[in-house]
Order: C-alpha cells, then sequence, then structure tokens
C-alpha cells in the first residue's frame, strides 16, 4: 500500500525544464534518487549533476533551480519556503537562496518538484514565462523591461488575475548586477527576496524578467495518510507556539529584536565592522519599531507565507500613515542603521523599499554601503544620500551605480580599503564574529559564503537555544556548534520550513518527530530522525565538492584578516587557526 | 551598592528601560533578578559588563546588568 502510493506521488510530481537557448520547454518524470528530496537538498543536488562548476555563472552552462520544499504546499504551519539554486555570480560557489511569499505552495500544489531553467537565448530579447497546470510558456516581453519589482507585480495582477504567483528581477537584475536579487510576491501583493548570491543577475543573463504562476485548477498535495499528517502537523503548530522565541520574541518584535541583544553582547557591527556597539541603538531597536508601527497604524504582526503562525514580518508606516515597506528584517536595519551608522527607521524603511523596488539583496548592499563609506564615496550616517544612491545611481546602472552595485568585496577592491567584510565575497551579515564567535565559523566554512542562515550559531551563543550557552567570547564548542547548526539549517531549507522553525526544533522534544511524522504521512514513507541528519551531512558535502571542483580551498574558508584587530567593548579578536576552522569539514 | 539595571523587550513592561539600582553588598546576580520579580526560568540571557554570568556570581558595585527574556532570531 505504502509503495503504491508513493509510486503515484512519483507519478504525479514533475520536473519542468525551459531551455532558453532554443526557448522550449520540457516535463520530465522524477528520478527515482531525487524522489526523496525538496528545497535546497534538491536544488544542490541538481545543480552538482548538472551545472559544470568552472562555468562562468552568467554563461551558457549555469543553471537557474526552484525547488519547493517537501513539507510546501501542505496546510502545515510555515511550510512555504522556496528555494533557489544555482551557480553563483556574487560568490562563484554553489548557492541555495531560500524566500518565503507564495511561489513555492503555488509550485508544489501544481506537482513541480523542480524548475530548471538552463540555456542562454541568442538575441537582444526579453522573456516572460508563464507556469500552469498545463506547462510552461515562454513569451517575448517589452512592457515590463525596465521597470521596478512592485510595477512588475502590479501589471502581471492585471494581465493575469489578482491571484497569480510572481517571481521577478529589478533593473538590477536586468543590467546582471552582484547584489540582484529574485523578489517573490507576498498574499499583499508586496514583495520577499531570494536575497543573497546575485541570483537576479543569473535570471537576467537569461533574459527573464519575470515567471508569473497561475496554479488554477492545480492538482493539489496528495496526503498519504491525511490524518496521522493532520495530527502530526497540530503536534507541530504547538510546539511553534510553546517555544518563547517563535510563540512570543518574534511575533512581539520581529527580527529586530535582535538589536538591542547583539548590541550588550558587543557583537553590533558598527562603522563598518569597526565598533561592536552602537550608540544610537535604541532608536533602530524592536522595541522602538513595535512602538513606531503601532503609533502610526501599520502591522507589528505579519506573515511573509500564508499559513505562517510566526508573523515576524510588519508593515511599516510613515508619520502620515502610508505604507512604507514590509518585512523589514534585522540585518537591514542593522547593517543600514548602526553599521553605515543611518541610525533612524524611516530612512532605513525609505531605503528597504527602493532595494526591493530595483531588485538588490538588502544585506549585501547595505554591507556595501558599509565599504563605500570608509572609502569616502559618501558620509557615515546619510541616510538621504543613501536612497539617492540608490535609486539614481544603482537603479539606474550609472557609472557609481554599477560599481556599489558589484558587491562589498569589489567595491573594497576598487576603493582600496581593506576593512572588507566579506568570505567567498559574500558581505558579512549583523553579527561580527569576534565576539560572536559560533557564527564566525559559519561565515567562513558554509557553501555559500558569508550567511548567518547558513547555520545560525547565534541563538545558542547568546541564548543557550537548544541545551544551553556555548560563551561566545570563546573558541571552545564553536566548531561543533556550527556544524551541528548547518547540518540543522539543511533540513530546514530542504522541507520549506521557515528558518525560525529551529529554535523549537532545538527546544521541544515533540518538535522533530512531528516533522518526521508529517514526511512519512505526505509521502508514504518510514524516514527517521536520523535520516534527517543524514540529508544535511549529505547535501553539505554535495555543496563542498561542487565549490572544490570550482576551484575552492580550506584557504578560502577563512575571514578577513581585519578580524584580527581587537574588538571593543571586549576588545575581542578572531584567533582561531587555519587547522582549528578546518576542524568542521571531519564528518 | 549600586549597579545599573538594563531591562529589554517584555521586561520592560510596567517596569522600566534601565535604572541605578542600590542593593546589599555581595549580592548574587539570581539574588538582583528576583528583586525585580523576574523569574529565573524567563531569563533567555543575562550580562554583567556585556559577558555571560552564572545566577550564584557575587556582583560588585557599579556593574552594569542587562536582562532579556528568551528572544532568538534574525
Amino acid at each position: 500500500m505504502m509503495a503504491h502510493t508513493l509510486a503515484k506521488e512519483k507519478n504525479m510530481d514533475k520536473i519542468l525544464r525551459v531551455n532558453m537557448s532554443n526557448l522550449s520547454t520540457s516535463s520530465e518524470n522524477v528520478p527515482a534518487e531525487w524522489a526523496g528530496l525538496g528545497g535546497r537538498a534538491l536544488t544542490s543536488t541538481i545543480v552538482a549533476k548538472e551545472v559544470i562548476p568552472t562555468c562562468h555563472p552568467l554563461g551558457k552552462n549555469n543553471k537557474l533551480v526552484f525547488a519547493p520544499g517537501m513539507l510546501s504546499g501542505t496546510a502545515a504551519a510555515n511550510t512555504g519556503r522556496l528555494s533557489a539554486g544555482a551557480k553563483s555570480p556574487l560568490t562563484g560557489t554553489i548557492k541555495e537562496s531560500n524566500v518565503g511569499g507564495t511561489a513555492a505552495q503555488m509550485f508544489a500544489r501544481l506537482g513541480i518538484k523542480a524548475m530548471i531553467i538552463e540555456g542562454l537565448p541568442t538575441g537582444d530579447a526579453w522573456y516572460g514565462v508563464h507556469v500552469s497546470k498545463d506547462g510552461v510558456v515562454i513569451t517575448e516581453e517589452t512592457e515590463l523591461i525596465g521597470k521596478g519589482n512592485f510595477a512588475v507585480v502590479e501589471a502581471l495582477e492585471l494581465r493575469f488575475g489578482k491571484k497569480t504567483g510572481v517571481l521577478s528581477i529589478g533593473t538590477a537584475g536586468e543590467m546582471r548586477m552582484l547584489t540582484s536579487n529574485i523578489s517573490v510576491k507576498d498574499t499583499d501583493s508586496k514583495i520577499r527576496s531570494h536575497g543573497r548570491g546575485g541570483l537576479g543577475a543569473l535570471m537576467g543573463s537569461k533574459k527573464i524578467k519575470f515567471i508569473a504562476i497561475d496554479d488554477t485548477a492545480a492538482p493539489g498535495i496528495t496526503l498519504a495518510d491525511p490524518d496521522k499528517f493532520k495530527e502530526a502537523a497540530r503536534i507541530f503548530a504547538k510546539a511553534l507556539i510553546s517555544h518563547p522565541a517563535t510563540g512570543e520574541g518574534l511575533p512581539t518584535f520581529g527580527t529586530a529584536e535582535m538589536v538591542n541583544i547583539v548590541n550588550a553582547a558587543g557583537g553590533l557591527p558598527t562603522r563598518n565592522f569597526t565598533y561592536g556597539q552602537f550608540e544610537g541603538r535604541e532608536n533602530i531597536s524592536g522595541e522602538t519599531m513595535r512602538e513606531t508601527i503601532i503609533e502610526r497604524g501599520g502591522k507589528p504582526k505579519h506573515g511573509c507565507q500564508s499559513g505562517c503562525i510566526i508573523q515576524c514580518s510588519q508593515v511599516y508606516n510613515d508619520k502620515d500613515g502610508n505604507y512604507v515597506t514590509s518585512g523589514l528584517e534585522y540585518e537591514t536595519i542593522e547593517l543600514m542603521g548602526a553599521n553605515a551608522c543611518v541610525g533612524n527607521l524611516d530612512d532605513i524603511a525609505a531605503a528597504d523599499y527602493v532595494m526591493d523596488d530595483i531588485g538588490v539583496d538588502s544585506i549585501e548592499t547595505a554591507v556595501t554601503f558599509g565599504v563605500a563609506m570608509e572609502a569616502g564615496v559618501l558620509p557615515f550616517g546619510d541616510g538621504k544620500e543613501v536612497l539617492r544612491i540608490l535609486t539614481d545611481e544603482i537603479g539606474r546602472g550609472t557609472p557609481l551605480g554599477r560599481i556599489l552595485g558589484s558587491g562589498a568585496g569589489n567595491v573594497g577592491k576598487i576603493y582600496g580599503i581593506t576593512r572588507v567584510p566579506v568570505v567567498k565575497n559574500q558581505g558579512i551579515p549583523a553579527y561580527d564574529p569576534r565576539s560572536i564567535k559560533g557564527i564566525g565559523i559559519t561565515y567562513a566554512t558554509s557553501t555559500m559564503g558569508a550567511d548567518h542562515t547558513a547555520g545560525y550559531a547565534v541563538g545558542t551563543n547568546l541564548m543557550g537555544v537548544g541545551g544551553g550557552i556555548v560563551d561566545p567570547l570563546k573558541k571552545d564548542g564553536q566548531v561543533d556548534l556550527s556544524r551541528h547548526v548547518q547540518i540543522a539549517a539543511i533540513m530546514l531549507d530542504s522541507l520549506g520550513l521557515c528558518l525560525f522553525v529551529g529554535f523549537p526544533a532545538a527546544d521541544v522534544p515533540t518538535c522533530v518527530p512531528s516533522l518526521i511524522d508529517m514526511l512519512n504521512a505526505r509521502f508514504g514513507l518510514e524516514l527517521t530522525p536520523e535520516w534527517i541528519g543524514g540529508l544535511g551531512m549529505t547535501t553539505l558535502k554535495t555543496e563542498r565538492a561542487f565549490n572544490i571542483a570550482a576551484g575552492f580551498t580550506n584557504i578560502h574558508d577563512r575571514l578577513p584578516e581585519f578580524f584580527e584587530e581587537p574588538l571593543l567593548p571586549h576588545n575581542a579578536v578572531w584567533d582561531f587557526t587555519g587547522d582549528e576552522i578546518d576542524e568542521f569539514w571531519n564528518f | 551598592m549600586n549597579l545599573t539595571i538594563q531591562l529589554f523587550a517584555t521586561f520592560r513592561n510596567n517596569r522600566f528601560k534601565e535604572a541605578q539600582m542600590q542593593f546589599a553588598d555581595a549580592i548574587t546576580l539570581g539574588q538582583v533578578i528576583a528583586e525585580l520579580e523576574i523569574t529565573i526560568g524567563e531569563v533567555g540571557m543575562v550580562l554583567v559588563n556585556g559577558r555571560h554570568a552564572p545566577m550564584d556570581q557575587e556582583l560588585s558595585d557599579g556593574q552594569l546588568v542587562a536582562l532579556f527574556p528568551m528572544l532568538s532570531g534574525g
């Protein structure tokens, strides 16, 4: 019976291919070795198998792969994340970038296990891709070229209907800038982002302005055991709500809650990673943001995907109560607010909107501004000039805009700066690795370049998530911690789960078993928690092998030299030896 | 002796953001938290002069105590 159900399931799901060289599309059955994968595990497996590691990321041999998580499209909470995989234009490594919005659930309901976009068109024409139950159609596009993401979403809703799903690139992606991202429509017709790694440039190289998704009359999800699934989903939701981080902290203060926490611990990147604390931190804190949003009639709680019960997102209004932006995250607030010293939420929110519209990663771009400020391109703290540069230079592709749109690592080289916070050319997010050393090991060793979401050691370093604090200022235990959370992150990224499920998964005993029960009830399998750990390890090794074949070595698993300089207030230094870091891969 | 107490997130409700407070000499961190009518189980992170500290640590004049409920995720 179980084998029969699984076979039926495999027959239903499909792999879609979009070949931009000859503008053809096809649908394939899911190969047996991909049947038990989803999300990041699937995109990384496909990229490792089909992409030549030494290829030029913007050339004919790179592929852009989208895959919903294994639990996406079901009624279970917080399972609507979409993975995008490729060889990254920014880092040259393998990449998986993960997003909320509506696309993952629509793909899953359409039975699309993955969509692989390959080849390059020969002419100058741009294209739109339309996905529905009847397959994929590629159409030449003229109207929306040169338009920002919000205009694209609005126009596509008029063209295809209000419910259409959208993946799109802004002008930065059209210009193949390394900071460019892929935007994904959310339930409010606003935008979430496949932010990291410059995947907008890859979509732009393939001349695809947008992918519209119509899930009308989609076959939907067939559960192998609906009753068992429903019960497991109930236990899972209860675990999410019962953990104080996901049940109370995130819904109340958003991810900006981290501003005061990280500042108190002395790890808040300030003035281009020169200090670990920011004098004006209260003005950009989660506590202040909550008060401001409520006072102005915005929404302090908001989900990035339907079915989210954490609601860490928010809608931020201006003084007159008009919408400015939504999904204003800690990393954007911190890196723009403290690291670039902009220091007030209104300027940061305005910048966030423009970054979404032109389609650049708000982490990479904010880190880039910190480096550009140190180089004297603009003064630290000049929020109005940040806004002007985003709109008039980066958005329009002026020479300065193209320089800043190429990311922190390149800007550091162009201006001769040594304090350049990148690993594998990707900007370091909003935790200084000298004071929070576990996340430093993640930055160094991640197959993605510097990425906090690849292994969020901060929760354990500062709050003791998962069984007790690993002292953030000491080296002991950090390599093991980072390995553990990197493996766990792959579980989350592959099942289609929000990263924050990691907290109850670490602390609430019923959480991981409920996830396994859901997988088994969804697919008619008999997986165990050990299988999940194995999936994480296998995927990490697959990604690492791709990077090695692309020319990366252990020497690239290092933090920039300037982190040897002491960081106030603790005079913390990054003092891991190469051998100590390399121990990460000993598993 | 004098301590500076900083409270964050929901610990501020019906309390304060930051205050200078008088405590008995040789008071422990756990006793200070009890005097603020916060239960140990609610505490996610407590820092003394920016460093994690055990509940039985004796505090000294002029130190900064920062208290957070369980929050995580950026």
